[in-house]
């Protein structure tokens, strides 16, 4: 009998390690994370990688297709290196897409834990606030607050942010919800343990985990919603090489240039994809029934 | 039913109201002299007193809200400070218009989302379904005001099959049910639909793959039914599911069409939101995303309603 409980006992690799070795079974996923890691080093290391300068641009040399002499992709309508420009884009582009779903993802984890966890009339209160927002279209939401506010990048971090705090806080409240009537917080509180406590040793380590991989698959949304912001002229402003932005002012000459146009929509394409390709992996590598 | 159709609208109310609260606070949130745009530079203080007393901007804010809460709920939005008529028929006449791409692209996204959904859902890791899954991912990730320019290059600029932009030769104005209007429709339309498309896609796919996975289906293939009477059981319980984010997602493309409309030029309501942020006519803002978001509550309200009804099993408190 004691043996035999013992045996039961032999460490089994941690829930995380098996998420991994399961995500690393799928080779589309992987491949997907692959090109992620690519986009961010582009990123970090894009005044190295980028041939020219991406704010330097040359009157007479606008507008030139891809394949030109020195410009591997072509030139834009102020005759700037459209490679160098798409490279630097990553780092303002990856930015929009990731820093306003971390900063919902503080605040609507916050709000959702406490409201899950506290329930009664804290969890009314905060969550048919909630509710309001989430009344609102996510793109028509984004585009009234960006609006309102003007342009501008710290604007359409706000903007984005309020549209995902709601979805976040849902999730958190749902999951918090969940596991505050398990048995190990009923102990916790029968030990005499403060709320505070409990929180942050009974509750986070549980509910961090769904509400991160849900942030993720936030991503690819924020990503093209950013760029879409951008490409209205509310988001990030001239001169500074944003995909969107780079969209939209590249559209004058979508009848003589039609492929330039088209090369910061593949960007934006190629990143929200290996995004959404990536945390459907992860998704289903957590999901233990699959 | 009828009482839960009933206390689900009572609930509606509250939210209602608050967004109302948000439209009209999101209009106090821009910087700024709300009259910058009508009134010159140059305007002596009486006139720009005049002005702010003639919109009421002059009140207090919860005097402004309450006034303006009062006339709402009498279908006044107020004036359109640039064209200097009526917010409600502005935007009675764009609502109508992004309406009609909106439904097109809506009924476009759910014919293929239910089929390739399907076809991913019945033959789960065949290839069958790995093509259906790649459509539906695409639909997701596409940034679809892109897409709309590559259709624009293809279809308009190369082929010249389609014309680009705009409705039409007599604009919204005129319009009729002809192919010179017509034509103007198909773009944007297909460009929409690839969201509807994915969403669905990926929802039905999950919907086939869980009630294949049930009981009772092998209970009925085990009586000899055939592969046809199962599938006619299988599009009863998918169809209430299926049918709720068709209706849902008409709704995010009505109060998200400004991306689309502005690639197309399309005279709707997107585009008139444009307009009311970039001339900064404050009361056309206001009134339309008030009007996108309340068809939004009740759009939602429809279809949990309309869900219940088709879906007995489910139990609403």
């Amino acid at each position: 009998m004691r043996a035999a409980t013992a045996e039961a006992f032999v460490r089994s690799p941690g829930y995380w390690v098996t998420v991994l070795r399961r995500f690393a079974r799928d080779p589309v996923a992987v491949g997907a994370a692959m090109v992620v890691l690519g986009l961010i080093l582009m990123a970090v290391f894009a005044p190295w990688l980028a041939p020219q300068d991406p704010l330097q641009g040359m009157t007479l040399k606008r507008l030139r297709p891809p394949g030109t002499d020195g410009h591997p992709l072509g030139t834009d309508e102020l005759g700037r290196d459209m490679l160098s420009r798409l490279i630097h884009g990553a780092r303002i582009s990856l930015f929009m897409g990731i820093v306003p779903v971390f900063t919902a993802l503080v605040a609507g984890a916050a709000i959702g834990i406490v409201a899950g966890y506290a329930g009664g009339w804290t969890n009314t209160v905060l969550m048919r606030t909630m509710d309001v927002f989430f009344a609102f279209p996510s793109v028509l939401l984004a585009v009234a607050l960006a609006g309102a506010l003007g342009p501008g990048i710290l604007n359409s971090i706000i903007a984005l942010t309020l549209v995902f705090v709601p979805p976040i806080a849902r999730v958190a409240e749902s999951v918090t919800t969940g596991v505050r009537s398990r048995d190990y917080v009923e102990a916790a509180k029968a030990s005499g343990a403060g709320a505070l406590t409990i929180i942050r040793k009974h509750v986070l380590g549980n509910v961090l985990g769904p509400i991160f991989v849900y942030a993720m698959s936030l991503i690819a949304v924020c990503m093209i919603l950013a760029s879409g912001l951008s490409f209205l002229g509310l988001g990030v402003k001239p001169p500074m090489p944003d995909w969107g932005l780079m969209l939209n002012t590249l559209r004058t000459a979508i009848y003589t240039q039609p492929l330039l146009c088209a090369l910061p929509g593949v960007m934006i394409f190629i990143t929200s994809i290996s995004f959404n390709i990536m945390t459907d992996g992860l998704r289903s590598a957590m999901d233990i029934k699959a | 039913m009828l009482a839960y159709a009933i206390k689900r609208t009572l609930f509606t109310l509250p939210i209602m109201l608050g967004v109302s609260l948000v439209c009209f606070a999101l209009v106090h949130l821009a910087p700024g002299d709300p009259l910058v745009s009508v009134l010159p530079p140059d305007a002596s203080q009486a006139i720009k007193e005049q002005m702010m007393a003639l919109y009421g901007f002059d009140r207090p804010y919860h005097e402004q809200f309450a006034r303006w809460l009062a006339r709402v709920a009498q279908g006044d939005l107020g004036t359109s400070i640039r064209t200097g008529r009526p917010v409600s028929l502005e935007v009675g006449k764009a609502v109508g218009n992004t309406l009609m791409i909106a439904t097109l692209a809506t009924l476009i996204g759910f014919v293929l989302g239910t089929l390739f959904g399907f076809v991913a859902g019945y033959f789960r890791d065949s290839w069958l379904d790995k093509a259906a899954s790649a459509a539906a991912v695409f639909g997701v990730s596409v940034p679809h005001y892109w897409l709309g320019m590559i259709l624009v290059i293809i279809f308009a600029v190369q082929l010249g099959w389609l014309p680009p932009t705009g409705a039409g030769p007599g604009g919204s104005e005129a319009w009729v049910w002809d192919w010179v209007h017509v034509q103007h429709l198909i773009l944007p339309a297909v460009t929409m639909s690839v969201i509807p498309m994915g969403i669905i896609a990926r929802t039905v796919r999950a919907l086939v793959a869980e009630i294949l996975s049930q009981e009772f289906v092998a209970g009925l293939r085990a009586k000899g039914l055939s592969e046809f009477g199962v599938f006619r059981h299988v599009v009863k319980n998918a169809a209430p599911t299926a049918l709720a984010v068709m209706g849902i997602q008409l709704g995010y493309l009505l109060g998200g069409s400004i991306l689309i409309e502005t690639v197309f030029s399309w005279p709707g309501s997107g585009l008139l939101l444009n307009d009311a942020i970039f001339q900064r006519d404050l009361p056309l803002l206001q009134g339309t995303i008030l009007v996108l978001a309340l068809f939004f509550v009740v759009l939602n309200l429809a279809v949990d309603v309309m869900q219940t009804t088709l879906d007995p099993r489910i139990q609403r408190a």
